[in-house]
């Protein structure tokens, strides 16, 4: 796996990919998509790289712990569903702003799609590291 | 009250949980006054609630709540009666000290921030223990309680007696939970509602839930183990790991309470029948003797409160079950006394361990000199506790011995636990006090210097609190005696609390007696103590050890379970698994003789078949492969074809959706087999190719047939219909997958991807553990027949 060709695409087709990933998040409220289909996305683009560069250098270029990102993710969708009790309606109701363009089931969106990515990150990441420590 | 207001207050409520996350920041970036401004929280929150106590006194509690889920009639509202207020105050009040005393007491921690957020997410979830005016909220919070006092007392993570104890606090408190909301359903089934007060108000309730021993066992299971009572006292000694202001917060006057304000709060409802009665004395009588006989052996200070603690518990438990109102004041009195002075107490051992490095008393002696401030609300507390006049404890004993009768056998028999419990507790007090404190200055540890003014302002707060009813001994009777006194009885109470001695009452003479006792048993402290240390050599089983035997032999058990089901054999675990999966599917075709007729032969475009051919020549390739890589391949050539299918009937999202599981499943699929260390080619022996044919045959063409059979069914399209109408027009977008998935249907997705979160983290404690015990994968089973080839 660790051609030279493959290495030196790795980076470009990997950023390409995230770009890619949050062009689907974003439109998948109105065109096929959405933060499932965009985690997968980004999720692949974080293996890739992990393959490429091995699973050190993968997780130092991340910064954050996969799981932590996946954690953020529930919270995001949690805080989004609980951001409805300040209006006095059920928990998870669709609240939009002004102009109907970005309101909760977006910020939802982004939840899952931050918990889909950094779940299957998580466990691509363990399971490319053969051994030496996770 | 409308219902913006009602909103603004549970957001005032919920204020310590957002402090809770902010607190490692401003612990980082203020240093030492962390403590001081985090302390806002609870001070104003105190300070909201102290504003409730005059309509609260005239009997006007304060109810607010909006809805939470209408359909299930749960609303998520608070409760300030003279009870919840009582706890409240006492927990904002004694938590605003504690907050400052903990930012100073850790200043050099490396997690000082940390600490205070764990320390405001208790106080948030001990609060809306007390105010939670629902079953369902006060089990919620009450969780809370446990799972927050397990991060506190296991702070210190890295020493193994601490994750000890917080897995032990975590256990027996988790028991009681479980206890709790067995408790709770049933009392929701019995009584048709969530709200407390309304339960308590249900006449056909009380004779329904008062006759029913479930309640009261379940209730009583839970508030005994929260509230360290007999058998279930062990683990509140051993959290003492934790760093002091967690033992003076939790320990004393907050979690350890809530066991006994589930009590209280059930008195109205449960009280006067014999078992409710005969179970509290019994237990809280046996729990105060044994807590006070136990403190008297210990020589760690922080040990001789923690055991006192325990005897304190069980004498608030045993006055629950005597009943009554007379009972219900002393409960009252005693309660806020206790809370005050083992608040100050514990935060005194807190300056002394800090400023000599020691807690044990017989090393240490003659602080006084140098440690003034500290010995001065040493003394108020220690006092207090011993019950001397004019002090708060001096008033609550008043009124336990007031409560007493002394008509019948049991009554006397309650009495004299209760003088020899208050007597035992209070030679414990007089060896806090001049144990460490009289005598000549020996030498400590370090040499002693006295604690900064964060550190003495709260125990010199308390103390001069407890002192202060001196001169409000009425209106404090008045304000917060007797509304606490009331909720629990459930008919208001008028307040005679008042200094007055009189020498013809019982009660004064009692009080005579107990201290008598408690002077002639301190003077004897080290020879009783000699002789409690010396039985308990003779006894090698201790609760503590009962513990242990008890998590071990779980532990056994489901090893054995385990073993007994999980043998670890992949193939026959697929085996059964297919099996049953084909007897599901064809079971309810069997037993329903829906056979379904064959299809008319579809008509489809050379291109459909096309993709019809690209996923069964899938399917063939992994079928026939010899090589696992290339078997893996196939299948995301297969999983491709679907993905096309869908794209061709029209659902693209769900082909993006599958495109990618497939990659991704190939992916992980070639880093399992990585890691498994398998041989590249499968060397299924004939046999097994045979068995493992047949039954992927048998199910996959009973599921064939299964959906055959659904298909012939009339299609229901009306949520299909509903969704196409409402998906722009409601929710604003156009793709209705999406649509369904953030918005019709959030909730749905956010359970899944709280799965999808938990899997994950399953997966890697499964990889980690892996890697810790090296285990190796058994050698790939090859056929004998190849290996003879090979």
């Amino acid at each position: 796996m660790n051609t030279l060709i493959f290495r030196t695409m790795v980076p470009f087709l990997a950023g390409l990919m995230l770009i890619v990933s949050l062009i689907v998040l974003l439109r998948g409220h109105n065109a096929p998509g959405g933060g499932f289909i965009g985690g997968l996305l980004a999720a692949s683009a974080v293996a890739i790289y992990g393959m490429a560069f091995g699973v050190g250098a993968t997780r130092k270029l991340l910064r954050v712990n996969p799981l932590s990102f996946a954690g953020f993710g529930v919270l995001l969708g949690v805080v989004s569903g609980v951001a409805s009790a300040a209006f006095g309606v059920p928990f998870l109701t669709a609240l939009w702003l002004p102009g109907n363009l970005f309101g909760v089931p977006g910020l939802f969106d982004v939840g899952v799609y931050c918990t889909v990515s950094g779940t299957f990150v998580a466990i691509a990441l363990a399971l490319e590291d053969s051994g030496e420590g996770g | 009250m409308d219902l913006s207001f009602d909103t603004f207050a549970l957001l005032v409520l919920l204020a310590p949980f957002a402090a809770a996350l902010v607190a490692p920041l401003v612990s980082r970036e203020t240093g030492r006054a962390a403590g001081w401004i985090l302390a806002i929280v609870p001070a104003g929150l105190f300070a909201i609630l102290l504003s409730t106590i005059g309509d609260v006194a005239a009997g006007h509690p304060v109810k607010v709540a909006i809805d939470w889920v209408p359909t299930l009639g749960l609303h998520f509202g608070i409760l300030i009666d003279g009870l919840s207020l009582t706890f409240a105050l006492l927990i904002a009040g004694i938590g605003t000290f504690i907050i400052i005393f903990s930012g100073d007491y850790l200043s050099s921690h490396a997690y000082r921030g940390r600490f205070l957020g764990f320390m405001l997410l208790f106080m948030g979830a001990m609060l809306g223990l007390v105010l939670a005016d629902s079953l369902v909220g006060l089990f919620a919070f009450w969780e809370m309680t446990s799972v927050s006092s397990f991060l506190l007392i296991g702070f210190n993570h890295t020493e193994e007696k601490s994750r000890r104890a917080a897995i032990q606090a975590l256990v027996v408190t988790g028991l009681g939970g479980l206890a709790l909301m067995a408790g709770g359903v049933l009392l929701y089934v019995i009584g048709g509602t969530w709200d407390i007060a309304a339960l308590i108000a249900s006449p056909t309730l009380r004779q329904a839930g008062g006759a029913s021993p479930w309640v009261i066992g379940f209730v009583l299971v839970a508030a005994f183990t929260k509230s360290a009572q007999m058998p279930f006292h062990f683990w509140l000694p051993n959290a003492m790991e934790a760093p002091t202001p967690v033992s003076a917060y939790l320990h004393s006057a907050t979690m350890v309470q809530a066991g006994i304000y589930l009590l209280a709060r059930m008195s109205p409802l449960l009280a006067g029948t014999p078992l409710w009665q005969g179970l509290l004395c019994g237990f809280g009588g046996a729990t105060l003797l044994w807590g006070a006989l136990i403190a008297l052996k210990q020589t760690d200070l922080k040990q001789i409160l923690a055991h006192a603690t325990i005897a304190s518990l069980g004498l608030l438990v045993m006055l629950l079950g005597l009943g009554g109102e007379a009972a219900a004041m002393a409960f009252a009195a005693y309660f806020v006394a206790h809370a005050l002075y083992k608040a100050g107490l514990f935060l005194v051992t807190g300056i002394i361990d800090h400023g000599t490095g020691t807690r044990d008393i017989t090393q240490l002696d003659g602080l006084r000199d140098s440690l003034t401030i500290s010995f001065i609300c040493a003394a108020l507390a220690a006092l207090s506790m011993f019950g001397v006049p004019p002090l708060l404890g001096y008033i609550a004993k008043e009124e336990i011995y007031a409560a007493l009768g002394y008509s019948d056998v049991w009554a006397i028999a309650a009495l004299a636990v209760l003088v020899m419990g208050n007597a035992l507790v209070g030679s414990a007090a007089l060896a806090i006090l001049i144990r460490p404190f009289m005598g000549a200055l020996r030498p400590t540890p370090d040499a002693p210097h006295e604690g900064r003014f964060s550190l003495w302002i709260g125990p010199a707060t308390f103390g001069l609190l407890g002192l202060a009813v001196l001169f409000t001994v009425s209106s404090y009777g008045g304000m917060v005696l007797a509304p606490m006194a009331s909720a629990i009885v459930a008919h208001p109470i008028e307040s005679q609390l008042s200094f007055a001695v009189d020498l013809t009452h019982l009660p004064v003479w009692l009080s005579l007696v107990t201290w008598a006792l408690s002077i002639l048993i301190y003077w004897q402290l080290d020879r009783l103590r000699a002789g409690l240390v010396a039985l308990e050599r003779r006894f090698t089983w201790s609760f503590d050890k009962g513990f242990d035997q008890l998590m071990l032999g779980l532990i056994r058990f489901a090893g054995a379970w385990t073993r007994a089901f999980h043998h670890g054999r992949l193939e026959i675990y697929l085996v059964i698994f297919v099996a049953s999966l084909a007897l599901m599917l064809v079971l309810p075709l069997w037993t329903l003789s829906g056979w379904p007729s064959l299809p008319a032969f579809p008509i489809m475009t050379f291109y459909q078949w096309g993709v019809v051919a690209l996923a069964a020549l899938g399917v063939v390739i992994i079928v026939g492969s010899r090589s696992r890589l290339g078997a893996i391949i196939a299948l995301g050539i297969q999983g491709v074809g679907v993905a096309l299918i869908f794209v061709i009937f029209g659902a693209p999202d769900l082909a993006f959706t599958q495109l990618m599981v497939e990659t991704l499943s190939v992916v992980i699929l070639a880093l399992v087999m990585a890691r498994l260390h398998l041989s590249a080619v499968d060397p299924r022996p004939y046999e097994d190719w045979t068995r493992d044919g047949m039954l992927a045959v048998i199910a996959g063409s009973f599921a064939t047939v299964l959906l055959l059979r659904v298909l012939e069914g009339a299609f229901d399209n009306r949520l299909g219909n509903f969704f196409a109408h409402n998906s722009v027009a409601i929710a604003h977008g156009h793709n209705i997958v999406n649509v369904i998935l953030v918005d019709f249907r959030g909730l749905d997705t956010l359970g899944e991807i709280s799965v999808v979160m938990t899997a994950g983290i399953a997966v890697l404690a499964l990889l980690r553990r892996q890697h810790k015990r090296g285990v190796q994968p058994p050698k790939p089973r090859r056929s004998p027949r190849k290996a003879v080839a090979t």
